[in-house]
């Protein structure tokens, strides 16, 4: 292995991004149209206006004898309008809601609020005999609207219920938690979109390490480099370098591009490091699908074609295309859809970058990528170089 | 440096049932140009590439500058420049681009690399037109940057396959003069032909083979006083029997 001979194949490569227009297009000004494009059409970019918030509530102090002060407060909620409720039986459901940005806020009431508010009455001056208990509101924390006009309000609707409409508070039986597990934005359809793009960007390298192989060899250049020094493992790593280096640039520039169009996404500086090492992950995918896509076909026209075969189905099954029943089932053997669910975990639904699961997605990318690229490089050598 | 630059011994090449080499021997010594000769389809091309390590014989054996092409290929490609018959570039690059491309294959040192194409390229005149993209190239500038591709590693032995083919009488003179020059410097040269005046001018001997068989070996000189022939397409129509057609 040589680094002069790998940086000279990888220079000689590079250069047909800006001087083959197909090249450029296809891995530079597609991404950055599909996101403008996308961006601009379902992203309301912005966040619609909220004058009103669309409010879960899971009332669980319903069996008690003192269940009608949550009525009470569940009136007062409502009576201002500015409160759309909707009522859920259970935690998960309203959670999940929240998550995808079908509510702005959840509220709990929990069990023995009522009796928590009579304890109250019975010995206002005496703390410690009151039976707390605790409101969970849980609110999207990605609608600046609704985490500076949520909390206030429930608090006010709360101070009403156990003091009556004007009363002041001096000290409360119940205090409100809010604790920010769940963070979600003012989702559009964008948000959705939005982290399939990076591997939908990556996928379409495939294309062209298969049609600039079969090239190759089909004008005698592999065989002429044969002639020379250059061994065909430095005239590989150079081409999974050189991919490798468009799949970081792809990345940076869909950001920026999103960036431009107002999406910010729900992570921070180690999601953004993330996006980019899975995105080298999933270089390797594209170059092994692309190895084995040319070892394959007899010219570069039948490139094109043959590498759609791989191309397609992680498109459709692994990037923003919703899924769901048997579709989620074939996802599952698309590495696209690994790299988009971990994207998606850190930009849509904020996860911090510990979460396990996308060190899983980034493993399952990682090691298919590797297993591709060898399976390619064996099959391409054995049968397809020459 | 080996004793002889270049050893052919009972070789042999088999595709399926066609036999392009039939025990073919041969032995070339440094400094020497040798021309092989003969019809399409021959085996002329079928010996160059034995030889540059694209094909493995079937029987027999072949050195160049002592590394054997089967044992040792990379021996082999260290010490060889290689044209082959049809041009192999990259059209997105420049021509000076793809020649240096091959010099960093080789690992010329920089410096020296980038002076070499630029003395290289004023040989074959060039200097004009060698930062274009290849793909606008006409088919004999292509043959020029393709022999300058084989060249620019400064290698011991040039197997040059037919690279004067689509190149005008002056550009063509130039090529001559330049493979002269690099006999010169003691280089063994391969060169395939069909310009018998080419090779009448330029080889030190020449080999003609049909079928996979050499048919006659010697300088031109030798084989035109042999066979009473006033030159040496008389000397390969008499041999070949067969109505020379050139490949382009
Ligand atoms: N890869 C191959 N597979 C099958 N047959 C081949 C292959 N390469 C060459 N041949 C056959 O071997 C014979 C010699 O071919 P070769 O290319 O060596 O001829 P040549 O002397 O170079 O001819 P030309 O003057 O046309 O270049 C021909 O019959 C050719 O069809
Ligand atoms: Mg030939």
């Amino acid at each position: 292995m040589n680094l002069r001979r790998i940086l000279a194949l990888t220079r000689k490569d590079l250069k047909k991004l800006t001087r083959e227009p197909a090249v450029l297009f296809l891995l530079i000004i597609f991404p950055i149209t599909i996101t403008f494009v996308f961006g601009l059409a379902f992203g309301g970019i912005g966040g619609g206006t909220t004058t009103s918030f669309d409010v879960g509530l899971l009332n669980l102090d319903v069996t008690g004898p003192q269940a009608d002060w949550g009525h009470e407060f569940i009136g007062n909620l409502t009576s201002s309008g500015v409160f759309v409720v909707q009522y859920y039986d259970d935690n998960v459901t309203g959670q999940a809601d929240l998550l995808q940005g079908s509510i702005d806020a959840f509220i709990i009431i929990p069990e023995g609020f009522g009796n928590s508010v009579v304890s109250y009455y019975d010995a206002p001056f005496n703390t410690s005999a009151w039976m707390n208990t605790t409101i969970g509101l849980y609110v999207d924390s990605g609608s600046l609207m609704a985490v500076s006009a949520v909390p206030p309000l429930v608090q006010e609707a709360l101070m009403k219920t156990i003091f009556g409409a004007d009363a002041m508070a001096i000290g409360l039986p119940v205090e409100i938690g809010s604790p920010a597990l769940v963070e979600s934005s003012t989702v559009t359809q964008w948000d959705y979109m939005a982290p399939g793009i990076f591997a939908f960007s990556a996928i379409f390298l495939t294309m062209i390490v298969a049609q600039s192989m079969t090239y190759e060899r089909d004008e005698g250049l592999l065989k002429r480099l044969r002639t020379t020094p250059a061994s065909s493992a430095e005239y590989l790593v150079s081409q999974t370098v050189t991919y490798m280096i468009i799949a970081v640039f792809q990345v940076a520039l869909v950001l920026a591009s999103s960036f431009v169009i107002g999406y910010r996404p729900a992570t921070g500086l180690a999601g953004i490091a993330f996006t980019f090492v899975i995105a080298l992950a999933f270089s390797l995918v594209a170059v092994g699908f692309g190895l084995i896509a040319a070892t394959i076909s007899k010219s570069a026209e039948v490139a094109t074609g043959v590498s759609f075969i791989f191309i397609m189905p992680q498109m459709f099954f692994g990037t923003f295309m919703p899924l769901g029943g048997a579709t989620e089932m074939i996802a599952k053997f698309m590495p696209s859809n690994y790299v988009t669910e971990a994207i998606a975990t850190l930009f849509l639904r904020g996860a911090p970058i510990t979460t396990p699961s996308i060190w899983t997605n980034l493993a399952i990318v990682s090691v298919v990528g590797v297993i591709l690229i060898i399976v390619g490089i064996i099959l391409f050598e054995r049968f397809g170089s020459r | 440096m080996s004793e002889s630059a270049i050893t052919i011994t009972n070789l042999t090449k088999r595709f399926d049932d066609i036999t392009a080499l039939d025990n073919l021997s041969l032995e070339i010594a440094w400094g020497e140009l040798f021309g092989i000769l003969g019809p399409n389809g021959a085996g002329k091309s079928t010996a160059v590439n034995i030889l540059n390590t694209l094909l493995e014989p079937t029987d027999g054996s072949a050195t160049v500058d002592g590394h054997d092409v089967v044992f040792d290929p990379e021996g082999v490609r260290k010490v060889i420049g290689v044209c082959p018959q049809e041009p192999a570039f990259y059209p997105h690059l420049t021509g000076a681009e793809n020649i240096t491309l091959m010099g960093d294959m080789h690992l010329v040192p920089k410096d020296v690399l980038k002076e070499r194409v630029k003395t290289m390229v004023e040989k074959i005149d060039m200097q004009g037109h060698i930062n274009r993209r290849a793909k606008d190239y006409s088919g004999g500038m292509i043959r020029r940057v393709s022999m300058l591709m084989a060249l620019i590693s400064d290698p011991k032995v040039a197997l040059l396959d037919e690279p004067t083919v689509a190149m005008d009488p002056k550009s063509r003179r130039a090529v001559w003069d330049f493979i002269r020059e690099l006999k010169e410097q003691g280089k063994a040269i391969i060169l395939t032909t069909h310009y018998m005046e080419e090779a009448q001018e330029l080889c030190d001997r020449v080999a003609i083979i049909d079928e996979g068989k050499l048919i006659e070996l010697g300088a031109p000189e030798d084989l035109m006083e042999k066979y009473h022939a006033k030159n040496l397409e008389e000397v390969f129509l008499k041999l070949t029997g067969k109505k020379l057609r050139e490949a382009i």
